[in-house]
């Protein structure tokens, strides 16, 4: 195994020639002549931009008050017409408080058959990208382990306007800690795979309901 | 484990409906492959095989175009991903021990493979010690290339694909097409065919009354794998990208096959080409811009996974990343070749190429079809094969590839270096040999060269605008007409000219008093489609 090591390296350094073996400097800021964002730096624009990308790719996004969040999320849960959801560790507790879904707690922790019997999943996130439309979850309170995002089939994922709203792909990758497993959510599973056609719904949840909780909505 | 070893076994069955597929064969290329014109010739008389390709290409092409557009700083994007490639090719032993360091702190074991059969070896050894016999695989080119799953198969590992494509590829026993699409091949038709007949020798079968519904054929494909995913124990995957300095591995999809595949399972396996590796956690800021507008022509494809090493109680307790060389080393030593290693996978390049949507991908081999594949197959593998030595003139050279390519790599350009490598190095080009050897000869001595452009401008009206023979003569210029022979030669034109103050030295000719002449060449400026004498090599 070491041998393969070691001839891989050497066959580097031999391709390479003089440059090899050496510490190199970092990349050098001045070639990075891309933009920082694309977007206005006004809040209220990227919580609206934000809206608007996450809807371009079928995600079903709703706008409220931290005052209205439980009775939003009580809504979305009997419209998808659950009866069991899975709560991550560290969800506010309010967040289920006008809904009477079972509710169903990663204790054991719950196994992927388990899991797969549950109908919704409620989660928070740790940012989520204008530009691009994009939720990240990071595991952190709140969001759980990756597992509880994906395989029940309804995702229900509270965002907090404007503290949580970057505008660009740039100032989300600065943000995040990558010692954390990510993963970015664009809208909900999709395919391009027959005729290169754009499909919704694969693997992931089929429904993705994103509320968007303050930010002069 | 020998070349024999790793040929499918029951390997006689067709591409839709045509030749018997080819033997897989030591370097993970395939015995018996035919040259390109050979395999392209057969491919653009299916009528169905160009409408398909037609049609998704097309598609492909108007939304890409849309989604880069959105991004005014595209030009300067591209520019940093090239260079943050190239910087990384340029100290990737450096970058590589990184990552190793890195994966292994945070939890993970790296392994390293010379070749194919060594990380077939690697990944079968850490399947079998997890006691498993079957995987979920996340569609990944490393493990195509290597032909991982026919190597499990000899050990009586199951491996299944669960991208939407590879499931028809794998299910309808097909090669791949397209990098990004690989049944692309096939039309909603072919596919519920494929469904109906072949899902339940895999597992569920197909739904009742299943019809050509995109959205129909995704749901049946859900239920089907859904049970491979809940009971799976291992999994394996390729990577987008590896980052350096924190061991973090990177995986673009769209489906969350491959969320599945790289969360629920205990064991995870990574097979990773040692290009894919990039320094910085802020390098992905440029990468994960480029990549999704120039693949599915999206602003961001639906999920994006990160993970470094293990964590606890979230995802597989134990991982592990294979890193392969396989010709890559060989690529790199190449100064003009070594851009195809900055490739990020994204197909572009394929979506636009003219020669591509004709013949589709499987004459081009397999894995890596279309214009990146023109130029890093022959690389990987060498020029020695009919194949490899024809997979340079697979090209009209119209930079189409080149004007898309989200990191800058200038196809044409490659592919003109390595047509002068197979004309030296490889069999079956011994005309143009000839050719070179009498030109040579002529340019060595200058009384004979004079004689000879003399004769030619003193014969000029008999000077045919097509050659009659031999026949790869004729074939050329049965669609290309000869350049006029001038009727005098440059030696006559310059004796007449060559006097103090005479018209060819004129100053508005000399390009020392151009003032404006400081930028630096432009990088296809050494391409033969910028040749403005060469209008038949324009697609």
């Amino acid at each position: 195994m070491n041998d393969a090591r070691d001839t891989v390296l050497a066959r580097i350094r031999g391709a390479l020639g003089d440059g090899a073996g050496r510490t190199p400097g970092p990349f050098p800021e001045d070639r990075r002549r891309y933009a920082a964002s694309h977007t206005s730096a006004d809040p209220g624009d990227r919580t609206a931009l934000l809206a608007e990308h996450l809807a371009d790719y079928r995600a079903h996004v709703h706008r409220t008050t931290e005052e209205e969040l439980p009775s939003a999320v009580g809504r979305l849960l009997a419209a998808h017409g659950s009866r069991t959801v899975v709560v991550p560790p560290g969800l506010p507790e309010g967040w289920l408080a006008e809904t009477d879904v079972e509710q169903v707690h990663d204790s054991g922790p719950l196994t992927a058959v388990e899991l797969d019997a549950v109908d919704s999943v409620l989660t928070g996130c740790v940012l989520a990208i204008a530009e691009t439309g994009t939720i990240v979850l990071d595991s952190g309170p709140g969001q759980g382990r990756r597992a509880l995002s994906l395989v029940p089939d309804h995702h229900v994922c509270v965002i907090r306007a404007p503290e949580q709203v970057v505008a660009s792909v740039p100032e989300a990758v600065a943000r995040l800690d990558p010692a954390r497993p990510q993963t970015w959510i664009s809208g909900p599973s999709a395919t391009s795979d027959i005729e290169l056609d754009r499909v919704e719904g694969v693997h992931g949840p089929r429904t993705l309901d994103v509320v968007i909780v303050g930010g002069a909505g | 484990m020998t070349a024999e070893d790793r040929t499918r076994p029951g390997s006689g069955t067709r591409r839709h409906g045509e030749a018997p597929r080819p033997t897989a064969g030591a370097a993970g290329t395939f015995v018996g492959m035919p040259a390109f014109p050979q395999a392209a010739a057969r491919a653009v008389r299916d009528e169905r095989l160009r409408a398909n390709l037609r049609h998704a290409t097309g598609t492909i092409r108007a939304k890409r175009a849309g989604a880069v557009a959105e991004l005014d700083d595209w030009q300067h994007l591209r520019q940093a991903g090239k260079e943050i490639k190239d910087h990384t090719l340029a100290h990737l032993d450096h970058y590589l021990l990184q990552a190793e360091e890195a994966v292994t702190a945070a939890g993970g074991t790296v392994h390293w493979a010379r070749d194919a059969a060594e990380a077939n070896a690697i990944v079968t050894g850490l399947v079998e010690a997890t006691g498993e016999t079957e995987v979920v695989k996340v569609k990944s080119m490393a493990t195509q290339e290597i032909r991982l799953n026919d190597a499990l198969a000899e050990h009586g590992i199951a491996a299944y694909e669960t991208d939407l494509a590879e499931l028809i590829v794998q299910l309808g026993d097909d090669e791949p097409s397209h990098i990004l699409v690989p049944a692309i091949h096939r039309n909603r038709g072919q596919i519920r065919d494929i469904f109906r007949e072949r899902m339940a020798a895999w597992g569920r079968p197909a739904p009742e009354g299943l019809t050509d519904e995109p959205a129909e054929l995704a749901e049946a494909a859900r239920l089907h794998l859904r049970e491979k995913f809940l009971r799976a124990k291992v999994g394996v995957s390729g990577a987008n990208f590896l980052v350096a300095e924190t061991g973090t591995v990177v995986i673009v999809e769209s489906e969350g096959n491959g969320r599945m595949c790289l969360t629920l399972p205990k064991t995870l396996i990574s097979v990773v080409g040692i290009e894919k590796v990039v320094p910085t956690w802020r390098d992905l800021e440029v990468f994960l811009q480029l990549l999704p507008r120039s693949s599915t022509a999206e602003r961001m494809n639906p999920y994006t996974s990160t993970f470094t090493g293990t964590t606890d109680a979230d995802g597989p307790s134990e991982f592990h990343l294979v890193l392969l060389d396989n010709g890559r080393t060989d690529t790199l030593a190449d100064a003009v070749g070594r851009q195809a290693l900055r490739c990020i996978r994204c197909s572009a390049c394929l979506n636009v190429c003219p020669v591509y949507e004709r013949t589709g991908g499987h004459a081009y081999g397999v894995p890596y079809p279309g214009p990146i594949g023109a130029i890093l197959t022959p690389q990987l593998h060498g020029l020695q094969g009919a194949l490899e030595a024809s997979l340079p003139y697979a090209s009209s050279l119209c930079g189409a590839c080149y004007d898309v390519c989200p990191v800058a790599i200038d196809i044409p350009e490659v592919l003109v270096e390595l047509r002068e490598r197979s004309a030296q190095e490889a069999a079956g080009h011994t005309a143009e040999r000839a050719a070179m050897g009498a030109a040579t000869w002529l340019l060595d001595h200058p009384a004979a060269y004079r004689a000879a452009t003399r004769a030619a401008t003193a014969g000029r009206s008999l000077a045919p605008r097509q050659l009659p023979y031999p026949a790869a003569a004729r074939n050329w210029t049965a669609t290309r007409a000869l350049p006029q022979v001038p009727a005098e030669t440059f030696h006559q034109w310059w004796k007449k000219h060559d006097r103090p103050g005479g018209s060819a030295r004129s100053s508005s000719q000399r390009p020392s008093q151009d003032g404006a002449r400081d930028d630096p060449p432009s990088p296809r400026s050494s391409s033969p489609d910028d040749t403005p004498d060469t209008p038949q090599d324009q697609a």
